[in-house]
């Protein structure tokens, strides 16, 4: 080693200092919105947001082979593959707030706090005035260097990971593959067991209220003025995105009869106008 | 700066990421929490490559990257079984070995 480089540097540049607290301050509120938001999906965007910010770090410390594959391997695939989970589990499947043990939250966060002190106390006491940089170890090239130790030094740990991920994919496929023990029932048995078991034998209602609105998330309106569930998805009835614009429509109906009435001057209360207005006023409160 | 600031910050990402596990109940969410100490450790290790001057953390942090994905893999397809048989995804309700 020359004496320049036993010369370690004792302080980063100041445009890695800027950078440091501006992008570690949002990767401390994007973890800390993984952990405290209640959908699961804004939980991963939350998290995706934080691994980008660490692959910038990774780069900033001469990492620049890592920080490549934080992004491509764990934002692009990983994070990507969580999404995916969660729009075939999660969406309906809201965290419950009811407690198993009593205080427990509390007690986790307690430990947490407690935890986060004692680890930040021990690197308190470490004494690092000066370090040594990579100058020296990336000087042929970040990834050569890596590719140097991992087929040399750590050549078994290599290999041991390929094993590993075989293994990994097979156990994924293993556990989400499921066997088919029987035939798959054909179009005309599906119907004769609808008619069989009296259950919807026609198709489901539309959505929508007739001439008013078409979109998926309005339900269609029963003879009597109330929303039919039926006529929306399933999925859309749980997270409680469906539009009720039965009372909306109801008044236009109101007001329609009402305007007819006047124009064919049947007098003010026509026993139909009435009963409209009536359902219209019940749907609104 | 002091590139120890890194560890502080690994430090109080792995923290949050504990407390994580703890406090949220739905498995997906606890998965991520996982994934974020995971990704702190790294930041660690990345760190120590530079304050030690080999690249020897960059090789574990890499390592572990790779443990990581299997992890994950495994760890989705656990919560998709488990889901299509109980259909929840809360750890709460998991408390039978066999229904």
């Amino acid at each position: 080693m020359s004496s320049a480089v036993l010369a370690a540097a004792s302080a980063t540049s100041t445009g890695e200092a800027v950078q440091f607290w501006i992008l570690g301050t949002v990767a401390v509120v994007g973890a800390l919105a993984t952990v405290l938001m209640k959908r699961a999906v804004h939980s991963a965007l939350s998290l995706a947001a934080t691994m980008i910010i660490l692959a910038v770090f990774y780069l900033a410390n001469g990492a620049y082979f890592l920080g490549i594959v934080q992004v491509v391997v764990y934002t692009g695939a990983i994070m990507m593959l969580f999404l995916f989970v969660v729009m075939l589990v999660g969406v309906t499947a809201a965290d419950s707030l009811k407690e198993t043990l009593k205080g427990q939250r509390w007690l986790a966060a307690g430990a947490g706090l407690g935890f986060g002190i004692l680890l930040i106390a021990g690197l308190g006491n470490a004494s690092v005035k000066h370090f040594n940089g990579l100058g020296e170890a990336n000087a042929g090239g970040n990834v050569q260097g890596l590719a140097a130790l991992i087929f040399t030094k750590y050549v078994f740990a290599f290999e041991l990971t390929g094993a590993l991920l075989i293994t990994a994919a097979v156990g994924a496929m293993v556990l989400t593959h499921k066997e088919r023990t029987e035939r798959a029932k054909t179009q005309r048995e599906q119907a004769a067991q609808r008619v069989r078991e009296g259950t919807q034998v026609v198709p489901l209602p539309a959505p929508g209220v007739y001439a008013r609105h078409n979109a998926v998330d309005v339900p269609g309106l029963l003879p009597d003025g109330t929303p039919s569930e039926l006529t929306v998805n399933p999925t859309l009835r749980k997270r409680g995105q469906i539009r009720d614009v039965s009372g909306e429509s109801l008044a236009e109906l109101a007001a329609l009869e009402r305007r007819s009435s006047e124009w064919l001057e049947r007098g003010e209360g026509t026993e139909r106008g009435e009963q409209v207005r009536e359902r219209g006023e019940e749907a609104t409160r | 700066m002091n590139p120890i600031n890194y560890l502080y910050l690994a430090a109080l990402l792995f923290t949050i990421g504990a407390a994580g596990v703890l406090i949220r109940r739905n498995a997906i969410v606890l998965f991520m929490c996982v994934e974020l100490m995971l990704n702190a450790c790294n930041l660690a290790f990345v760190a120590f490559s530079r304050l030690h001057g080999n690249l020897d953390g960059q090789i574990i942090a890499f390592f572990t990257m790779v443990v990581a994905a299997a992890e994950v893999v495994v760890g989705l397809a656990i919560i998709v079984t488990i889901f299509r048989t109980r259909h929840t995804a809360s750890v709460d309700d998991a408390s039978l070995m066999k229904l």
